[in-house]
């Protein structure tokens, strides 16, 4: 199931992949080349216990804190473990008749009050550079997209010089043959998208968000982002994926029926084929799509390939 | 610590019988009783409502909603699968009114507290009786609404409020036109009133009504913790009181407070819902943490350790505990200075609630432990609740919650304090005093089988939705990419094991009022010494006809 692309022609190849080598960017490049297709570390995968592998700056920030937090917290779990472990098995009525009477320690009771401060404020540091960081794009984006929550697909705007717009919904089966989407590794059940949202890599992308009926929230777990599409508001964020691939996030605030049908995709590309893609889908948004399909079909067989 | 209390039983008690003792009654005991009847049903039907929900996560698609749609509407094809993904989402919203509304908060403030808050400031009765009454009596008819709302057209081609507990608009107003939103809300008004003079009624009860001697740094934890709960729901009920009100007349009056396309606010709602939801909480959790106080005390055979810090620590968590409500709406578009404060200002809490788990191992260290089956329970709250503790510390990181926020890991984070934690306490407050409230000794087997099987099922329940969370798994979603299958089968056995414990419980109080096995005064000996172990068990009809007097 990791390797649909196994197949590839290795005559072909190897010349090929020193240009495509060149042509992406190092982290890019390795990533393809770990995981055969770089859109595969970008979905949940069975029996997962951490979070999707960081596909943004501000991502990989957040799984760094989550990790340091846990510095924390489960040496104060365990300590809070053993304590009571130690309490039954020491002070049980056996083999300590006599309670001792005491109610009152102040120097303990400063500590446990203290000690905690100090881990808080340990984790506010850290953690307010992260909040920090999210608000803050390292530099004015260079494209802007608005996505628009609708009971129940999304709706997005590309505000270019000519502006694009199309909606996204639920990949139906019957429509997985036409749309060349029959893998199932690549296109999960409730995942797949008909239109995904296609962005260049390495790219600052302003992303408005609203809504048009009830509230939804606008996901993407491997960029980090998640923001709620009220309607009557436009609330704005920004990711910056360094990592081709194809991504899926899913709506994340209950919107009714179909809440858990409206996935959330974005494919990141090289910046040469987000513009050939973006050109031709001005006036063919399925032709456009099936285009770029063939194109990174065609870049990920080169790199694995090259395995 | 007190004085005798004999001799009651010789008194006239003027008792009612029959039907007219249980619905005309003012007596707080009857009326405790009757509320922890009530709550016992509801946490059945709440229960009940997450097993179907577990059973239709166990796998990947759509397993048994849409026949339980067809069974019930009497549809079949796309419309039962659609009417079935409706009813998944009003079962969501049904479990978590039913547990919070009509299952904690019944069981901690109306029947432990109602039973045991007078009995333990030594006095005869809450300072208003009449009141008490139709406190509880108004609880049945919120609870009915409640389920009837399940039954009532919500959004088109759809039955029951399916916008989660809560109840955002505008997915509650012009998202679900049908009256079963109307429904609800008045459910909601009622327990609220309920609620509002119940809490009315404890700290009249409390303030002025102690014997002679117990000043406020003398009484005992529990009543502590009932005291700052009834604050805490005199206070914020009311903000939920006008925020739903706000929706109704959205709804049915022409109004606009949170229609944007009129110049509402949907986010306003949130703000005046988790001004109220927040404190919510801890008024779930508050009177857990003082049975908890107790029970650790009476069987380590000390004094609670740090009494007066346990005291205001508890102070603390609802004065902050109203200043931190936003950090539920980290992703609605704050602003990045009122993000950072919310951070802060909810990290504070972690501080209180450590010095309360730290001084409840304190009161257990030096001691003389002995792990009957309340203390079996506590201990096992004391870890749930850390558990679910430390994931908080993480949840209220604004920037890592913008990974977390609506996904199964908060789900697993407040079902290890709330699930885990108050409904823990329950069953510990329920071992412990029930020799007490009805005089007669429960198999002590029966009930660490059900401490046990309940332990195990509840981690295998909530532990591996922490993975699902991380993963990125949303929470109130009928189905999930299969990537997801994996965890939440786990996830769904330990439900069946948890709700299997459930049945044991219950059989545990069958057999216990069948065997009728004496509890006497005192089942748990010296460590016992608050005044509800000085009286008989049960409890004459009217207690301390002559005040007990505090040293």
């Amino acid at each position: 199931m990791c390797m649909p692309h196994a197949d590839a022609r290795p005559s072909q190849g190897v010349r090929e992949m020193t240009i495509t080598m060149k042509k992406v960017t190092g982290a890019a490049a390795a990533m393809v080349l770990l995981s055969g297709a770089a859109a595969f570390a970008a979905q949940p995968t069975p029996w997962q216990t951490d979070f999707q592998p960081a596909a943004s700056p501000i991502m990989e920030s957040i799984t760094w804190f989550e990790n340091y937090t846990l510095w924390f917290i489960i040496p104060v779990t365990l300590l809070v473990l053993v304590l009571l472990a130690w309490c039954i098995v020491r002070f049980r009525a056996s083999a300590n008749p006599t309670p001792s009477r005491t109610s009152h320690n102040t120097i303990i009771e400063v500590i446990w009050t203290v000690g905690p401060v100090l881990i808080l404020l340990c984790l506010a540091i850290p953690s307010f550079q992260l909040l920090t960081a999210q608000y803050t794009p390292p530099e004015e984006p260079a494209l802007t997209v608005k996505a628009i929550g609708n009971q129940w697909n999304w709706d997005y705007e590309y505000q270019v010089e000519t502006p694009l717009t199309f909606n996204s919904a639920l990949l139906l089966d019957e429509d997985r043959a036409a749309a060349g989407k029959e893998d199932r590794g690549a296109y999960p059940r409730l995942l797949a998208v008909d239109n995904e949202v296609v962005v260049p890599v390495d790219a600052t992308v302003r992303l408005l968000v609203t809504g048009s009926d009830v509230i939804h929230s606008f996901a993407m777990p491997a960029f980090g982002v998640k923001v709620d599409a009220v309607p009557g508001r436009i609330n704005e964020t920004w990711f910056k994926a360094t990592k081709e691939g194809l991504y899926y996030g899913q709506c994340s605030e209950l919107c009714g029926k179909d809440h858990a049908y409206m996935p959330i995709a974005i494919r990141v590309v090289t910046p040469d084929q987000y513009q050939t893609w973006l050109a031709a889908a001005a006036t063919d948004l399925g032709g456009a799509n099936r285009a770029l399909m063939a194109s990174v079909d065609a870049q990920n067989k080169i790199a694995s390939a090259g395995e | 610590m007190a004085g005798a209390a004999t001799h009651h039983d010789a008194h006239s008690d003027h008792r009612p019988t029959g039907w007219t003792r249980w619905v005309y009654s003012t007596n707080h005991k009857d009326i405790g009783t009757l509320y922890l009847i009530f709550a016992i049903t509801a946490g059945i039907i709440g229960g009940a409502l997450s097993m179907m929900m577990r059973w239709e996560l166990q796998e990947p698609g759509i397993q048994i909603f849409h026949g339980l749609a067809g069974m019930v509407y009497g549809i079949d094809g796309d419309a039962a699968i659609d009417a079935g993904k409706s009813m998944y989402n009003a079962f969501t919203t049904a479990h978590g009114l039913v547990m919070i509304f009509f299952m904690v908060m019944p069981a901690l403030i109306g029947g432990f507290a109602n039973w045991m808050v007078p009995i333990m400031i030594g006095a005869p009765d809450m300072a208003f009786p009449r009141m008490n009454n139709i406190s509880f009596w108004l609880l049945p008819p919120a609870f009915l609404l409640l389920l009837m709302s399940l039954f009532m057209p919500s959004a088109p081609g759809a039955h029951g409020v399916g916008g989660g507990w809560t109840i955002y608009p505008p997915f509650s107003t012009s998202g679900q036109p049908g009256p079963a939103v109307d429904m609800a809300i008045l459910s909601l008004h009622i327990a609220g009133a309920s609620s509002i003079l119940g809490a009315i009624n404890f700290i009249t009860t409390i303030f002025n009504m102690r014997a002679p001697g117990m000043t406020i740094h003398k009484m005992p934890l529990f009543a502590w913790s009932v005291l700052i709960t009834a604050f805490l729901l005199l206070l914020s009920l009311p903000v939920l009181a006008g925020g739903i009100t706000m929706l109704l007349t959205d709804r049915n009056f022409g109004t606009a407070f949170f229609a944007p396309e009129a110049g509402g606010d949907p986010i306003l709602f949130q703000h005046l819902f988790w001004f109220f939801g927040h404190p919510e909480v801890y008024i779930l959790i508050l009177p857990g943490f003082g049975i908890i106080s107790h029970i650790v005390s009476t069987f380590s055979r000390k004094p609670v350790f740090g009494y007066l810090g346990m005291a205001y620590a508890m102070v603390a968590i609802g004065v902050v505990g109203f200043v931190v409500w936003a950090h539920h709406m980290y992703t609605t578009g704050l602003s990045l200075d009122t993000q950072r404060y919310f951070v802060f200002a909810t990290m504070v809490i972690a501080v209180p609630t450590g010095v309360k788990i730290f001084s409840w191992i304190a009161t257990m260290w030096g001691g003389s432990i002995s792990m009957r089956t309340p203390m079996l329970w506590a201990i096992g709250f004391i870890f749930l609740f850390t558990v679910g503790g430390v994931t908080g510390v993480q949840l209220a990181n604004a920037g890592l919650d913008r990974s977390l926020h609506d996904t199964y890991y908060v789900v697993a984070h407040f079902h290890y304090v709330l699930s885990l934690g108050a409904v823990f306490a329950i069953f510990a407050g329920w071992y412990y005093w029930f020799p007490k409230m009805f005089g007669y000794m429960y198999s002590s087997a029966i009930a660490r089988v059900h401490f046990w099987l309940m332990f195990i099922g509840v981690n295998l329940v909530f532990f591996p939705q922490h993975f699902l969370g991380l993963a990125g798994m949303p929470r109130r979603y009928i189905d999930y990419p299969d990537a997801f299958a994996g965890w939440n089968m786990v996830s769904s056995y330990g439900a069946y094991l948890s709700g299997f414990s459930v049945l044991i419980f219950l059989y545990g109080v069958f057999e216990a009022f069948s065997k009728k096995r004496i509890a006497g005064n005192n089942p748990w000996g010296e460590g016992a010494t608050t005044l509800e172990w000085q009286l008989s068990s049960p409890p004459p009809f009217h207690q301390w006809e002559q005040l007990p007097r505090i040293k």
